[in-house]
C-alpha cells in the first residue's frame, strides 16, 4: 500500500502498460483508418486532388458500375468452386500425412511448402510454365504425345478461371492441410479403440468420432477460405491481369482499378465499405458454425 | 503361412499408397525444382528443357533497374522491421492478456481480432492517405508498421495462448526472488514460449516478404521497390518481350529465403502452432 496505490492498481496499470504498443498501433493504424475509410466514401476524392463532400453519389452509382455487379458474379464463383476443391483435395491429402506408414512426412512438408513461397512469385511461375512456346505444363505433354498441340491455358475465361484454382489450390492447401493433421492428432486415440472394442467399422469412427472432433477446425477452416477467395487480388492482377475480356477481375480488383487506374478515391472508398459490410454479414453468418455442437 | 495372403495384400496397399502420394509429392514439388533448374539455362538456350549451366540470368537480374541486390535489401529492411516489430508487440500485449486484469482489456482484445474481419485490402486506401498524412508515404518504415499492424491479431492470440499455458507459479517465485514483472517475463516465461515466438516471426517473416499488394500501392520510387515488385516489372518486360528465363531467376532468388527459413524452422513452427492457435 505504498503511495496511495493499492496493489490491485498498480498491477491493472502494469498491464496496460504491457498492451500499450498493441493499442497505440491498433488506434493509429486500424480503427483510424477504418473512420477515414467511412469519411471517404462520402466525399468526392481524386487521388491527387482535394476531397469535396458529395453525400451518397458513390453509393447511388454502386449499382450502374457494371465492372463492379460483374465482378460480385465472378468472385462467387470462385469462391464457391475454390472452396469445394481445396476441402476436398486436403481430405485426401491429410490422409497421407496422418499415415503412419514411412515417408509420410516427407509428403507433410511437399504439399506444404509451395504455401511458404509468396503468391507473387508462385502466381508468376505458373505464368511461364503455362506458356504455350516455353511452358514445361504444355512441353511435357507434348513430348509424352498427351496432346497434339499446345493449350492456351489464359486464353479463354473458363481455361483462366480454372487455371487460377489450380494455381490457388497448390499455392494454399499446404496449409489446411497442416490444420486438419493437427485436428486429427489431437483426438484422443483411446476414443478409436474403444470404438474398435465395441465393434464400429472404420466409417461410423469416421461419424462419430472424427468428424464430430474436427467440427470446430473444419469450420475455421472454412470460413479462412471464404474470406480469403472473396479477397483474392494478387494471382488476378499477375496471372490473368483480369482477362481475357475482363473475365477474372475480382471484387478487391475492382476497387483496386477504381482507386488506381481511375484515380477515384471517392468511389473506391465506397465500393471498400460495401465489401466490408458484405464481409461482416458473411462471417456473422458463419460464426455459429465455430460453436461446438455436442460431441 | 496363414498370414501370407494378408502381407501380400498389405504390401500392395503400401506400394499404392507410395505411388499416389509420391505422384502428389512430385506435382507439388515440380514447380519449385523446375524453376531452380531453368534459372540456371543459358538464355541462348531455346530448348524447354534446361541442358546448359549459366549464371546470366542471375547476371540480367543484377543489372535490372536499381538491381537484384537493392531489391532484396528492401525486402530484407521490411521485413527484420516487420518481424521485430510483430515480435516485441506481441509478446508484450500476450503477456499483458494472460497475466494480469485491467479496465479496457476485453474491448481491447476484440478490437485487435476485429482485424481479422476486415478485408485487409480496403484498408489499404485510407492507410495509403494516412500514411502520407504523417510522412510517411513511399517509406518502407510506413509499410512496416502497416505488415506489423495485420500480423497482430494471430500473433497476440498465439502468444497469450502460449503464456497461459506457462504456470504463474514459476513467475511468483521469480518475483519472490527480487525479479520486477519484465524480468520475470524475460527469465522464466520468454523461455518456455520460444516455439510461439518463432511461429509468429516466422509468419511475420514471410507475410511481410512476400507482401506484393501493400508495397505496390505505398511505394512510388522505384529504388524502394520489393523482390516481389521488381519480379512483376520484369514480367512486364522490355519491348514487349518476356525474359522467362530471368523471371525463373527472379522467383528462384525470391523464394529460396522463405523454403530454407521454414524447413529449418519446422520443428518449432509445428509445436508453436499446436499449443497456440489450436485452443481457445
Amino acid at each position: 500500500m505504498k503511495k496511495g496505490m493499492s496493489r490491485k492498481t498498480r498491477a491493472a496499470v502494469t498491464g496496460q502498460l504491457f498492451v500499450a504498443p498493441a493499442a497505440l498501433i491498433v488506434l493509429v493504424l486500424f480503427v483510424i483508418p477504418l473512420g477515414m475509410l467511412v469519411w471517404m466514401s462520402f466525399q468526392d476524392y481524386p487521388l491527387l486532388g482535394s476531397p469535396t463532400f458529395n453525400g451518397v453519389d458513390n453509393y447511388t452509382s454502386i449499382p450502374g458500375n457494371d465492372t463492379f455487379l460483374n465482378a460480385i458474379g465472378f468472385t462467387l464463383a470462385y469462391t464457391g468452386a475454390t472452396t469445394v476443391v481445396m476441402f476436398g483435395v486436403s481430405f485426401i491429402l491429410v490422409a497421407i500425412a496422418n499415415s503412419s506408414r514411412r515417408g509420410s512426412k516427407f509428403y507433410r512438408t511437399s504439399y506444404f511448402l509451395p504455401y511458404v513461397v509468396g503468391t507473387a512469385a508462385a502466381t508468376l511461375l505458373w505464368f511461364v510454365d503455362s506458356d504455350t512456346l516455353v511452358g514445361v505444363f504444355n512441353q511435357i505433354p507434348l513430348a509424352l504425345g498427351i496432346i497434339k498441340e499446345p493449350i492456351a491455358f489464359l486464353s479463354t475465361p473458363e481455361l483462366a478461371f480454372w487455371t487460377t484454382i489450380a494455381l490457388v489450390t497448390w499455392k494454399f492447401i499446404g496449409f489446411q492441410v497442416i490444420i486438419l493433421l493437427m485436428g486429427l492428432q489431437s483426438i484422443p486415440r483411446e476414443l478409436y479403440e474403444a470404438a474398435r472394442v465395441d465393434g464400429a467399422t472404420v466409417l461410423q469412427q469416421l461419424r462419430y468420432i472424427t468428424i464430430p472432433f474436427l467440427r470446430p477446425i473444419l469450420a475455421l477452416l472454412f470460413i479462412l477460405s471464404v474470406t480469403g477467395s472473396l479477397l483474392a487480388f494478387d494471382q488476378f492482377l499477375i496471372l490473368t491481369k483480369g482477362g481475357p475480356d475482363n473475365s477474372t477481375v475480382s471484387l478487391v480488383y475492382a476497387v483496386y482499378n477504381t482507386a488506381f487506374v481511375k484515380f477515384d478515391m471517392g468511389k473506391a472508398a465506397a465500393l471498400s465499405v460495401v465489401l466490408l459490410v458484405a464481409l461482416l454479414l458473411i462471417s456473422a453468418v458463419q460464426l455459429p458454425l465455430l460453436r461446438r455442437k455436442d460431441v | 503361412m496363414a498370414n501370407s495372403p494378408i502381407t501380400a495384400a498389405s504390401a500392395t496397399k503400401t506400394t499404392l499408397f507410395h505411388l499416389f502420394s509420391g505422384i502428389a509429392a512430385i506435382l507439388f514439388l515440380f514447380p519449385l525444382v523446375w524453376a531452380v533448374l531453368s534459372s540456371f539455362k543459358s538464355p541462348t538456350d531455346t530448348s524447354w528443357f534446361p541442358t546448359s549451366f549459366s549464371l546470366a540470368n542471375y547476371q540480367t537480374l543484377v543489372d535490372y533497374g536499381s538491381g537484384v541486390l537493392s531489391y532484396a535489401w528492401n525486402s530484407l529492411f521490411s521485413a527484420v522491421l516487420t518481424v521485430v516489430g510483430t515480435v516485441v508487440i506481441c509478446v508484450l500485449a500476450g503477456y499483458g492478456f494472460s497475466r494480469y486484469e485491467f479496465r479496457g482489456k476485453r474491448p481491447l482484445f476484440i478490437v485487435i481480432l476485429a482485424i481479422l474481419m476486415v478485408p485487409y485490402a480496403t484498408l489499404l486506401l485510407p492507410l495509403y492517405i494516412l500514411l502520407g498524412n504523417i510522412g510517411m508515404q513511399d517509406s518502407l518504415i510506413g509499410l512496416a508498421l502497416v505488415l506489423v499492424m495485420f500480423q497482430l491479431p494471430f500473433g497476440i492470440l498465439i502468444m497469450r495462448n502460449a503464456f497461459e499455458s506457462v504456470p504463474r507459479e514459476l513467475e511468483e517465485a521469480a518475483n519472490i526472488d527480487g525479479c520486477g514483472p519484465i524480468g520475470a517475463l524475460r527469465h522464466v516465461s520468454l523461455r518456455i514460449v520460444t516455439p510461439g515466438i518463432v511461429t509468429i516471426a516466422l509468419f511475420a517473416f514471410l507475410a511481410s516478404w512476400n507482401e506484393f499488394l501493400a508495397p505496390l500501392i505505398f511505394l512510388n520510387s522505384g529504388d524502394k521497390f520489393t523482390l516481389p515488385m521488381m519480379l512483376v516489372n520484369v514480367r512486364s518486360g522490355t519491348f514487349g518481350e518476356i525474359d522467362f528465363c530471368a523471371l525463373q531467376a527472379g522467383v528462384v532468388v525470391a523464394m529460396i529465403p522463405c523454403l530454407v527459413l521454414y524447413l529449418v524452422l519446422q520443428r518449432y513452427y509445428v509445436s508453436g502452432l499446436l499449443n497456440g492457435a489450436l485452443r481457445g
